[in-house]
């Protein structure tokens, strides 16, 4: 019986190989080396949101009527019954109700929706701070902030289609901050909504950007983004053994394949699970959007809020200034085209820009394979750790209402505190980060050059008590002693010997000034000499008791040495 | 002395009079009866025995003719005794502390003492009575248009479903799902603390009867589950990053557990 599936299995390969040459294909992503760790699956969870979002979302369009005509609603949900509403709304309410696993669909493709976003950012926090974005990956890095931005548009749209009072209020703020974009913004809104808001055109459109165009777009870029990690091949912790040069890891069949396929299936089970218990975006509690009502909690998803916290935040008069200004009769809000335009222009400018601002400062123009420890890269882990801050202050504003009342805590008490903390909180943070950084990396050296405590106290013959401190093994010194021990750049002197002005010099001392920035206050790592030194020092005492011993330590040593010797030789040569 | 002013002066005429009293008082118990609870007809001994409680828990910021303080407390002459059976029986008054506002808590008084201070506090003014059993009953009115009143009158403050939201400076609008529908029928008439009054004009008795039917069908539930509060997107992604993406990423460290 098994030869017989086994054969037909055979035979059913050969055919298809025979006309089309896959096999080496198969055999070229089969043997594919991945290396090993958990937070390298979180972008995995971010694909397989996406294939979920899929799956559920053809379900919805077979019901969902993008239209905004009227009806009044005599379906199954009572409290909407004679209700006047768009056939947008009207059809969500019957996929909910009416249709056998519609709402379980629904709130299955609404919180994938939310995980899909919440992965993609993990994920490039992951990136970001082991410094997974240097050459050769800046173009996935944008790739993927390209998809974030996407994720954005996606979630948006999706949002706005069933034409509740929640979503009908997001599209409101959408078009205020369109309008207050000086001289096209009035344009471009009544070109967007087809006439004044709310019109009767945007359903349809938005329906096609949401079921069409963004998710054809997200597809294809991650193909691109998943070619290019094929490409580049995976980056890899550091560690024993492990370079810019190599991959350590297993290849992709049979584990990962199986790892892979399975782990999609928890994802869709706890997605699903979160779905069948818990309700989201009730819309039949909202109501069919009417421009005149608000309801307290009103919010835009999470992945949204940050916009919303920033409006919130910005004052309509600062320093005895109106924010709004009327000039030659036209008004200027900078009230919402600062908070809502500028400054969210600004901070994802940054993030897509951070890859070729580091390059530009470290000016290392070799390709990183193996990624840092955030604590040997300081000044980035403090950048990304104030970003986050900024980040979570502003969505925090945006849900200023709720924390309030949670809190029992002034709504207005609140928001000043937030104004404030939002300019010196993410440089508090960014200077906390770099020093537990330094401060880290010292212990590193202090353990590398000392070894660990042992908790063991001897006394000498001479009275003096000394604690016995273990050496750490070849693994725990590499890990601590090899990494891109970066230096501010050396730049040519602004005058040639012939007292002539370089040309490049003012260029060149911006790039050294922000170089500083970066790598001003660092540690270094280890040497070869003060290791050596160290051992030494320690080989006198009874501390060395601890030790590996015979030939195992020798080789070991020897081995080390090799290694160590080796990394350093490439170091110099790549300056 | 004319035929009409003799048939006035008609010997039998105070009988008459006694005895239609008693018939109309006796109707209005038998109407009032269903909510024993609310609308107990109050007699003397009651606004005596309401004076009294008065005089011992409320009187020393209302006053004891209750006409209220200078920036402490507001008179009470003329609120009528659906704010008194609102403030008391829903705990708000006696107050504890001062603050913002005055919240919620458990109810001092028994409903037949908060029965007593109410007719004692509507004797001093006329105001809105306690609403019969008939007026707030869920059964009789319409979802569908409570759902639209609500939306209009009151969910900016309470809420989509009237699951709360805050107000200014630390003031709050508190959650509804749990409140009676006397309580909320008598909120929505005397306006307590930032509330605004809906008076008949403004909400007619028909529309706050609508407004209960509304708020009731939420007693059943959401249809999609647990609600996370029914205050909007911003529990929901508080769930999706703690709970979903916590749990999954619990389960990378569990698939990505290996002896490498």
């Amino acid at each position: 019986m098994g030869t017989k599936v086994n054969s037909a299995a055979a035979g059913t390969a050969n055919y298809v190989d025979e006309r089309t040459s896959i096999g080496g294909f198969v055999k070229f992503f089969a043997r594919k080396l991945f290396p090993d760790h958990w937070s390298f699956m979180l972008g995995e969870i971010a694909l397989y949101s996406f294939i979920i979002l899929l799956i559920s979302g053809v379900f919805l369009t077979a019901f969902f009527v993008p239209s905004m005509e009227t009806v009044h609603y005599d379906g199954a949900f009572a409290t909407m019954h004679g209700v006047e509403m768009t056939k947008a709304f009207e059809s969500t309410l019957y996929t909910s109700f009416e249709v056998p696993g519609g709402l379980l669909i629904r709130q299955i493709h609404h919180w994938s929706a939310l995980l899909f976003l919440a992965a993609i950012m993990t994920h490039m926090c992951r990136v970001f701070f082991t410094g997974a974005f240097r050459k050769p990956r800046e173009l996935n890095w944008l790739v993927g902030f390209t998809l974030m931005i996407l994720g954005l548009a996606a979630g948006f749209t999706g949002y706005s289609l069933p034409d509740d009072v929640l979503s009908g209020n997001g599209l409101r703020i959408v078009d205020g901050v369109i309008k207050s974009i000086p001289l096209i913004g009035s344009y471009t809104s009544y070109w967007m909504f087809g006439g004044e808001f709310p019109g009767t055109a945007l359903i349809p459109r938005v329906f096609t950007a949401h079921v069409l165009l963004v998710p054809a777009l997200i597809l294809a870029l991650v193909g691109l983004h998943l070619f290019l990690v094929f490409l580049h091949k995976h980056t890899q912790y550091p560690g024993g053994g492990k370079t810019h040069k190599n991959v350590v890891g297993l290849p992709l069949f049979p584990v990962y394949t199986a790892k892979a396929g399975g782990f999609f299936f928890v994802v869709f089970g706890i997605v699903a699970l979160m779905a069948a218990v818990f309700t989201i975006n009730p819309v039949w509690n909202y109501g069919p959007y009417d421009p005149s009502p608000v309801s307290a909690g009103t919010q835009p998803d999470w992945y949204i809020l940050f916009v919303d916290g920033a409006l919130r935040l910005m004052p309509g008069w600062l320093f005895g200034l109106p924010m709004e200004w009327e000039l030659w009769g036209y008004t200027l809000s900078w009230n919402i085209l600062i908070p809502a335009v500028i400054v969210p222009g600004l901070f994802f400018g940054f993030i897509a820009l951070y890859p070729w601002i580091e390059a530009w400062a470290t000016g290392d123009k070799g390709e990183k394979h193996v990624l840092d420890r955030p604590r040997n890269v300081p000044v980035r882990t403090g950048i990304g750790v104030a970003t986050i801050v900024f980040y979570v202050i502003l969505v925090l504003e945006g849900s200023n209402d709720i924390v309030a009342n949670m809190f029992h805590l002034s709504l207005n008490d609140l928001t000043i505190f937030f104004q404030w903390a939002i300019f010196i909180l993410p440089p508090i943070a960014f200077w906390i980060t770099k020093r537990i950084c330094l401060g880290l990396q010292r212990k590193d050296r202090e353990l590398v050059l000392h070894g660990h405590e042992s908790g063991t106290i001897v006394r000498h013959e001479n009275g003096e008590y000394i604690e016995v401190h273990t050496p750490l093994d070849e693994q725990e010194v590499w890990l601590r002693v090899n990494y891109d021990n970066r230096k501010p750049l050396e730049i040519e002197p602004e005058f040639n010997e012939l007292g002539v002005r370089r040309p490049g010099y003012k260029w060149d001392r911006r790039k050294q000034k922000l170089s500083r920035f970066f790598y001003e206050e660092r540690v270094e790592p280890v040497s070869w000499e003060e290791y050596q030194e160290a051992l030494h020092h320690h080989d006198h005492g009874p501390s060395a008791e601890g030790k590996a011993e015979g030939a195992e330590a020798d080789e070991a040593d020897a081995r080390l040495t090799e290694e160590w010797e080796k990394v350093e030789d490439e170091q110099a040569s790549e300056k | 002395m004319n035929a009409l002013a003799k048939k006035r002066h008609h010997k039998a005429a105070p009988l008459f009079l006694v005895l239609a009293l008693l018939a109309l008082i006796t109707m209005g118990a038998a109407i009032a009866a269903p909510s024993a609870t609310a609308t107990a007809e109050a007699s003397a001994d009651d606004v005596a025995a309401g004076e009294r409680l008065f005089a011992a828990n409320c009187a020393s910021c209302h006053g004891l003719d209750a006409e209220g303080q200078d920036g402490v407390a507001p008179s009470l002459v003329g609120v009528g005794a659906a704010a008194v059976d609102f403030q008391v029986g829903t705990g708000r008054m006696p107050m504890q502390a001062s603050g913002p506002q005055a919240p919620a808590k458990p109810v001092q008084f028994e409903q037949e003492e908060i029965n007593q201070l109410a007719a004692w506090v509507a004797s001093l003014g006329a105001g809105p009575a306690i609403p019969t059993a008939e007026q707030v009953d869920p059964s009789l009115g319409d979802a569908a248009n409570g759902m639209e009143v609500f939306r209009t009158n009151c969910a900016m403050c309470h809420g989509s479903i009237g699951g709360g939201g805050a107000l200014t400076q630390g003031k709050f609008a508190p959650s509804v799902l749990d409140t009676t529908p006397t309580h909320i029928y008598e909120a929505m008439l005397t306006g307590p603390q930032s509330m605004p009054v809906f008076n008949d004009a403004n909400i007619t008795p028909e529309h706050k009867r609508d407004v209960i039917a509304y708020l009731a069908a939420q007693q059943d539930g959401s249809p999609g589950g647990l609600s996370l509060g029914a205050i909007g997107p911003v529990s929901e992604g508080m769930w999706a990053w703690l709970v979903l993406l916590g749990l999954i990423i619990a389960s990378t460290v569990w698939v990505g557990a290996r002896s490498s």
